[in-house]
């Protein structure tokens, strides 16, 4: 289902009738947002006084949020691909697992995600080199390949572990890492921060190392280190940062000679 | 074919002599005809503008180039989808549409005839398949012929006659409509990593300079008696200071134009007319140009409109886009096709910030104000490399507005809006001018004789606009014409209404032009020779490089008489 009309702004000064007439695509069938789910509350003349709570098996409802601007969309269970894609402000909570492209090109607002979450959280869309352009996402949970690919300002946060090329082409923002990267950090970087408390497999050969810090600051708040300081990509001529616990990673002792 | 008649329109034909009569036209056949008989459909046009249907002379829709450039940019076409109706196919936009969206959005804003001007010979097959599947209007190609070994040998000796069979022989081969030069010697020196510098400089491996590359196409074209002119996109293309190499491109062939009749098309116009010794000194040279082109009548030229935003960039001109890469940093195609030219794909944005691109945007309505022949400029924007061609009725607000011209000047780069000429120009095109420069003038330039025009025996390719010229004055209703233009109110087709009110009503299937050029039979005789030279130097097969004629969904021959 491509439901970007689930979003306050497009719930806004419409009474439950009208909401249930929206269209909405199921395959290469156009329904109303009726025929799929049961609506039942009160309108608001405001986006921003509205709060959308999604109930029930939603991983197939893709686009959740799409493009919103103001307001509070919670999904109580899973969420479908392209959750809060291009989105400009509100907030956005999914209880369960999130898709992949999670908050793909957002310029601002807030996704939590209680669960996992798939590939390219915050990325780019294929092809385009305009990623995640502000705004925050907390995952509590895992999250895929590629987060935060060409992302160029804003927060991400994944408690857990992440796969392989995590801020892949990054331009600039913060990426904190919680768990384990299962490697390639930071691939292509120009700018920004990379922050893993946990293994990292190697470092790419294209970073060099800079210093040891004994902590980090993600905007204002002190994360405990020590780590290891690498800057990179050097292919790219980046200047990103790319900050590595030191006591996860003891089989990047061997840095330490060249400082 | 059920006749049609359109009541009372005010029609603009130039090539009539025709400047906002208020007339009926009357099509039968998918001709226009003196008048019809009672069993007819009729059009309310009255309060309308009758235009022919526009005819544009340069917009890369199709081929090997086109379609790497749509597989470059899923990010082009993710916004921008058509669904299929019950008419019409899906697709996907923006400046890089797919074939039938092509041909959908060309008709909506009352197009009826486009040009691909770039073909590599050798994929002339694949740029017939995407045209074919171009529905609605009709269609040609034009072969790149400036690079090929076969005409640079018998050109660095002299042999024109042997050089104009091997034209012949290709327009046939790969139903070609138009000689087309893109940077003369410079596709072969790119090749090995270089360029030419200059109209004079030496092509590698060849004892020959673009100069006699670019006259000796101009005698071939004359001695094949072509529709067209040679199309030329010059040397230096997007080079500050290239504007002296323009000149001398456009005064290498002064002395082989025969009377009045111009004997070159340089296209792009914008791009070639470029002042200034690097990227920081830049300014416009459309003074220089438009000083030349009102001197001379040798010469027509389009504009290649820059047109603000996000689009694709893609030339023959291999070294040319490298230059491109080099500066946006951006992903890229380059490619090298074997004995013919080159290639290359850049996506790229034109920014009104930017001192550069919004003196390129001024230098192409500069050149369309100050050359004061509407016959002599044409409106394109040499789709998609300055903007997708879906901008069309923005630039026609740009012509026909100084209003709508300064209203944009306010948003660009302060240093370009300074050294700009645009507020010392206040012509603004008429109606009947801008009928020349969208489809009269592009029609005769090309040797469309049936195209073009409302006479009696022409096309029955009407374009029809919601807009009254009585009471609306283009000059201060910008939003008017844009819509007007954005949307037809009836687009006709061969005699049939195709689109109404801006929608698709019904698809057709457009021809496909290319000529048969009829020379002597001593000419043929260089068939085994070409046979010989496939073998040596093509991964292709001779036989297999023909395209054959039913490989056209509509095949339409222009039959030339070869003076050789």
């Amino acid at each position: 289902m491509e439901a970007e009309c689930i979003s306050p702004d497009a719930f806004t000064g419409k009474t439950i009738e009208e909401i249930a007439n929206m269209k909405l695509w199921e395959g290469n069938r156009e329904r109303s947002l009726g025929e799929l789910f049961h609506i039942e509350g009160e309108g608001a003349a405001k986006p921003e006084e509205l709060s959308i709570q999604v109930f029930g098996d939603a991983h197939k409802v893709r686009r959740i949020g799409a493009g919103m601007t103001t307001g509070v969309i919670v999904v109580h269970g899973d969420a479908g691909v392209h959750l809060g894609e291009e989105m400009e402000g509100g907030k956005i909570t999914v209880e369960g697992n999130a898709d992949s492209w999670t908050g793909a090109m957002m310029k601002d607002g807030f996704i939590e995600v209680k669960g996992n979450a798939g590939d390219y959280v915050g990325a780019a869309y294929r092809g385009s080199v305009k990623g995640m352009r502000g705004g925050t996402i907390i995952i509590h949970g895992n999250a895929g390949n590629e987060l935060g690919c060409f992302m160029r300002k804003g927060l991400i946060k994944v408690h857990g572990s992440v796969s392989q090329f995590a801020g892949m082409h990054m331009k600039n923002g913060t990426i904190f890492v919680g768990g384990n990267s299962e490697g390639r950090v930071g691939a292509e970087m120009a700018g920004g921060k990379i922050i893993v408390r946990g293994h990292v497999p190697s470092i790419l050969p294209t970073f060099t190392i800079d210093s040891i810090r004994a902590k980090v600051k993600i905007n204002g708040d002190e994360v405990a280190g020590p780590f290891y300081l690498f800057v990179g990509d050097l292919t790219e001529g980046g200047e990103g940062k790319l900050y590595v616990s030191q006591t996860s990673n003891e089989q990047l002792k061997f840095y330490e000679q060249y400082l | 074919m059920a006749a049609l008649l359109i009541k009372n329109g005010f029609v603009y034909d130039p090539l009539n002599g025709i400047d906002g009569e208020r007339m009926d036209i009357a099509v039968q056949d998918g001709k226009i005809v003196e008048k019809v008989g009672r069993r007819k459909k009729t059009i309310d046009a009255s309060g309308m503008i009758v235009m022919p249907g526009g005819v544009d002379i340069h917009s890369h829709i199709a081929g090997p180039k086109v379609n790497s450039g749509r597989m470059l940019r899923p990010e082009d076409h993710f916004k921008d989808f058509e669904a299929k109706t019950e008419k019409t196919r899906s697709g996907v936009g923006r400046s890089i549409p797919s074939t039938f969206t092509t041909g959908y959005r060309y008709a909506r804003m009352g197009y009826t005839t486009v040009m691909d001007p770039a073909m590599p010979p050798l994929k002339a097959r694949h740029t017939h398949e995407e045209l074919n599947d171009t529905p609605i209007i009709d269609k040609a190609s034009y072969p790149l012929l400036n690079d090929c070994w076969f005409v640079m040998e018998p050109l660095s000796k002299g042999l024109i006659e042997d050089c104009a069979a091997y034209v012949a022989w290709t327009m046939e081969a790969t139903r070609g409509y138009v000689v087309k030069l893109v940077n003369p010697g410079g596709l072969e020196a790119w090749g090995f990593g270089r360029n030419v510098r200059n109209i004079d400089d030496n092509v590698p491996n060849f004892n020959i300079t673009p100069r006699e590359i670019i006259q000796g196409l101009c005698r071939v074209n004359t001695l094949l008696n072509m529709p067209h002119t040679i199309h030329v996109h010059t040397n230096n293309l997007g080079k500050p200071g290239n504007y002296t190499t323009t000149l001398e491109t456009m005064k290498c062939v002064e002395n082989l134009a025969n009377g009045h009749k111009p004997v070159i098309h340089v296209t792009h116009c914008q791009f070639s007319a470029f002042k200034g010794d690097d990227w920081r000194t830049f300014e416009s040279g459309a003074e220089e140009i438009a000083k030349y082109v009102n001197n001379h009548n040798h010469v027509t030229t389009d504009m290649g409109q820059v047109v603000f935003g996000d689009t694709t960039t893609m030339t023959a001109d291999g070294p040319f886009q490298y230059i491109l890469y080099q500066l946006s940093h951006n992903k890229w195609v380059n490619s090298d096709v074997e004995t013919e030219t080159s290639t290359g794909i850049v996506p790229f944005t034109y920014k009104r910030s930017s001192f550069v691109h919004a003196t390129q945007w001024s230098i192409g309505l500069e050149l369309a104000l100050l050359i004061k022949d509407p016959w002599k400029i044409f409106m394109t924007t040499d789709h998609p490399n300055a903007g997708p061609f879906t901008n069309y009725p923005k630039i026609v607000t740009w012509l026909m507005s100084r209003a709508a011209r300064e209203r944009l000047m306010k948003k660009i780069s302060k240093r370009a809006r300074h050294k700009s000429l645009l507020p010392t120009l206040d012509r603004e095109y008429t109606f009947s001018e801008l009928a020349i420069a969208t489809r009269a003038g592009q029609a005769r330039s090309l040797g469309l004789k049936q195209k073009g025009h409302l006479g009696v025996g022409a096309d029955a390719d009407i374009a029809v606009y919601k807009l009254n010229p009585e009471n609306v004055d283009p000059s201060k209703k910008r939003k008017l014409i844009l819509r007007a233009f954005k949307k037809a109110a009836y687009t006709i087709k061969d005699g049939q209404i195709v689109v109404k009110d801006g929608e698709i009503v019904k698809s057709v299937n457009g021809k496909t032009f290319w000529v048969k050029p009829e020379t002597s039979s001593s000419l043929k005789e260089i068939v085994p020779r070409l046979k010989e030279a496939f073998e040596d130097y093509y991964t292709v097969q001779y036989e297999n490089y023909i395209v054959p004629e039913h490989h056209l969904a509509v095949s339409s021959p222009v039959n030339v008489k070869a003076e050789v």
